[in-house]
C-alpha cells in the first residue's frame, strides 16, 4: 500500500535554509545541501525547496544549490522559487530535481501549468498555493501570491480544481493563517480540496506536534505533509526525529514507510 | 561501460549521480556508438511514454538499443517510462512502443484512487540474479502501469486500488516502475545488484 509521507520543506536564501514565522523574520539554520543531507541520512520521505527570493528579486532558480542536493540526496526533491517558463523547469530537471513547484507565476500565468504538463508530464508539476480564510470567498479560502501578501481574488478551491485541468499533478495547500503557528494543520481546507480534485494532495503550514499528523492523515485523504518546524526549528522548545514521528505515525494506524 | 540514455525529458543525471554514488563511472549516452560498447544499459524515464518514444528515434538509438538488448544480450535496467515503453502499447496518447514485452500500458482508474500515484509504495520483489527476494519501500511516481501478458515477466508486485507490476524481468531485461535512483538506500542497494552482474551473474 502507498504510505503517506512526511517532507521536509526549506526556504533557501542565497544557499541557507531559512526559517520564518508567517513569512516575516527568517533566520538562517544551515546550507541547503547540508541539512537536505541530513534529512537524507535520517530518512525523511521527500525534500520540497523553495528559492523565496529569487521571485522578488527576477532572477533565476538557484542551480547550483539544486545541483549540489542532487548529488547528496536519493530521495525525489521538489524546487520552487522563481520558476518562469518551460527553460526554467528544464534546468531545474536536469539539475536533478524530480517535480517543479509554481505558485505565484501559476496565477499570473496558468498556461505554464499546461505547458510544463505537456513537455515533462503532469507528475512533474506541483501547484503549490498560499491561501487565508476570507469571508468573501465561494468555499471560504482565497489565494494569496507573492509570499503571501498579495490578495488575488481568487477563490482557492476554484484554483486547485482548474490547476489539475491545466495538468498539475500534485497540489500543496499553504494555510497563511496556520503558518508557523504550531496549532496544527487547517483540516477544513484539506477536506474541501480532497472533495475538489483527485490528484495527490499536500499540507502545509500549523504542524508543531505529532498530534497533527495523525489529525490529518486520520481526518483527511492528504497524501503527504510538510513539515519544517517540528523538524530542525531553533524556535520550537523541542524538535522531534524523522524516527519518533514515523513511530508515532504507525502506533496510530497510519500507513508510513518504516525507517531501516 | 555503464551507458544511461540521456534523451531529452529524461532524468540521466539522477541516474548518473546515484550510480556514481555507487562507485561506478558511467557514461550519458547520446548516439548510438554510446550503446554499442555498453555492459550495461539504463533507460531512465520520466514523461510520457510517447515522448520517450519520440525522443529515442530522434536520437536514432532503437536500432541500436534492440541490437544490444535483443541481439547481444547486453544488460538492461529500465526505470518508470523507460518500463512502459518496453511494452507493446502504451493508453498514454495511444503511443506504440517498443514491443520486447508482450503487454499494455494503462491508466490508474482515478475514479478510485488518487491520480498520478505519488510517493512509497511496498514491494515484494522474486528473487533473481540482481537481489534475494525482498519486500521494501520504494518512490514510485506514476498514472500508467504495465499489464504483462506473460506472467512470467513479472518480477514484483504493488498495490494501488489493487495489485499491479511494479518490476518486470526478462533474460537480461530488468525494469522498474519506481524510481530505483531515488528510493533511497533500498533503491540503491537494488541499483548495486543490477550493476554488480557481470555478464548476467553475479
Amino acid at each position: 500500500m502507498l504510505t503517506k509521507r512526511l517532507i521536509a520543506c526549506f526556504d533557501i536564501i542565497n544557499g541557507m535554509v531559512t526559517k520564518a514565522v508567517r513569512f516575516q523574520d527568517n533566520i538562517n539554520i544551515a546550507p541547503a545541501e547540508e541539512l537536505a543531507g541530513t534529512m537524507y541520512d535520517v530518512q525523511i520521505d521527500e525534500l520540497i525547496f523553495y528559492d523565496i527570493t529569487a521571485s522578488a528579486e527576477k532572477r533565476r532558480i538557484d542551480i547550483e544549490t539544486v545541483k549540489k542536493v542532487a548529488r547528496r540526496v536519493f530521495i525525489p526533491f521538489t524546487v520552487g522559487g522563481g520558476i518562469k517558463n518551460l527553460e526554467d523547469m528544464y534546468e531545474a530537471l536536469k539539475a536533478g530535481a524530480e517535480k517543479i513547484s509554481i505558485d505565484s507565476m501559476a496565477v499570473r500565468n496558468p498556461k505554464i501549468i499546461s505547458d510544463g504538463a505537456r513537455a515533462f508530464g503532469s507528475q512533474c508539476i506541483v501547484l503549490s498555493t498560499q491561501v487565508k480564510m476570507s469571508k468573501q470567498m465561494p468555499s471560504g479560502y482565497e489565494v494569496y501570491i507573492d509570499g503571501a501578501r498579495v490578495a488575488t481574488g481568487m477563490d482557492a478551491i476554484e484554483w486547485i480544481k482548474r490547476a489539475q485541468e491545466l495538468g498539475a499533478g500534485e497540489i500543496c495547500l499553504n494555510s497563511i493563517d496556520n503558518d508557523g503557528t504550531l496549532s496544527g494543520y487547517d483540516l477544513e481546507l484539506m477536506k474541501l480540496a480532497e472533495a475538489a480534485v483527485s490528484v495527490p494532495l499536500i499540507a502545509s503550514g500549523g504542524a508543531g506536534t505529532p498530534e497533527h499528523l495523525k489529525e490529518l492523515f486520520t481526518d483527511t485523504d492528504a497524501q503527504a505533509a510538510i513539515i519544517s518546524s517540528m523538524l530542525y526549528s531553533p524556535r520550537m522548545a523541542k524538535n522531534y526525529t524523522v524516527n519518533e514521528l514515523k513511530k508515532y505515525m504507525m502506533q496510530n494506524g497510519i500507513n508510513a514507510r518504516p525507517l531501516k | 561501460m555503464i551507458s544511461i540514455i540521456d534523451y531529452k525529458a529524461g532524468n540521466a543525471p539522477s541516474v548518473l549521480h546515484a550510480v556514481n554514488h555507487l562507485g561506478y563511472e558511467a557514461v550519458l549516452a547520446r548516439y548510438p556508438g554510446d550503446i554499442s560498447r555498453a555492459t550495461h544499459i539504463i533507460l531512465p524515464g520520466v514523461g510520457s511514454a510517447k515522448a520517450t518514444m519520440e525522443s529515442l528515434r530522434e536520437m536514432g538509438l532503437i536500432s541500436e538499443l534492440e541490437n544490444a538488448v535483443l541481439q547481444k544480450k547486453i544488460l538492461f535496467l529500465g526505470i518508470c517510462v523507460g518500463m512502459q515503453i518496453l511494452f507493446e502499447h502504451s493508453e498514454e496518447e495511444n503511443a506504440d512502443c517498443l514491443g520486447w514485452l508482450k503487454g499494455q500500458v494503462v491508466k490508474f482508474d482515478a475514479s478510485k484512487i488518487r491520480v498520478p500515484q505519488m510517493g512509497w509504495n511496498n514491494v515484494n520483489l522474486t528473487k533473481t540474479p540482481v537481489c534475494e527476494s525482498l519486500n521494501e519501500f520504494f518512490y514510485f511516481v506514476n498514472s500508467y502501469y504495465a499489464k504483462p501478458k506473460n506472467e512470467s515477466d513479472i518480477w514484483g508486485l504493488a498495490d494501488y486500488g489493487g495489485p499491479f507490476a511494479a518490476a518486470v524481468r526478462k533474460d537480461n531485461i530488468y525494469a522498474t516502475q519506481f524510481h530505483i535512483e531515488k528510493s533511497g538506500i533500498a533503491g540503491l542497494n537494488l541499483l548495486n545488484g543490477f550493476l554488480s552482474l557481470k555478464n548476467g551473474v553475479r
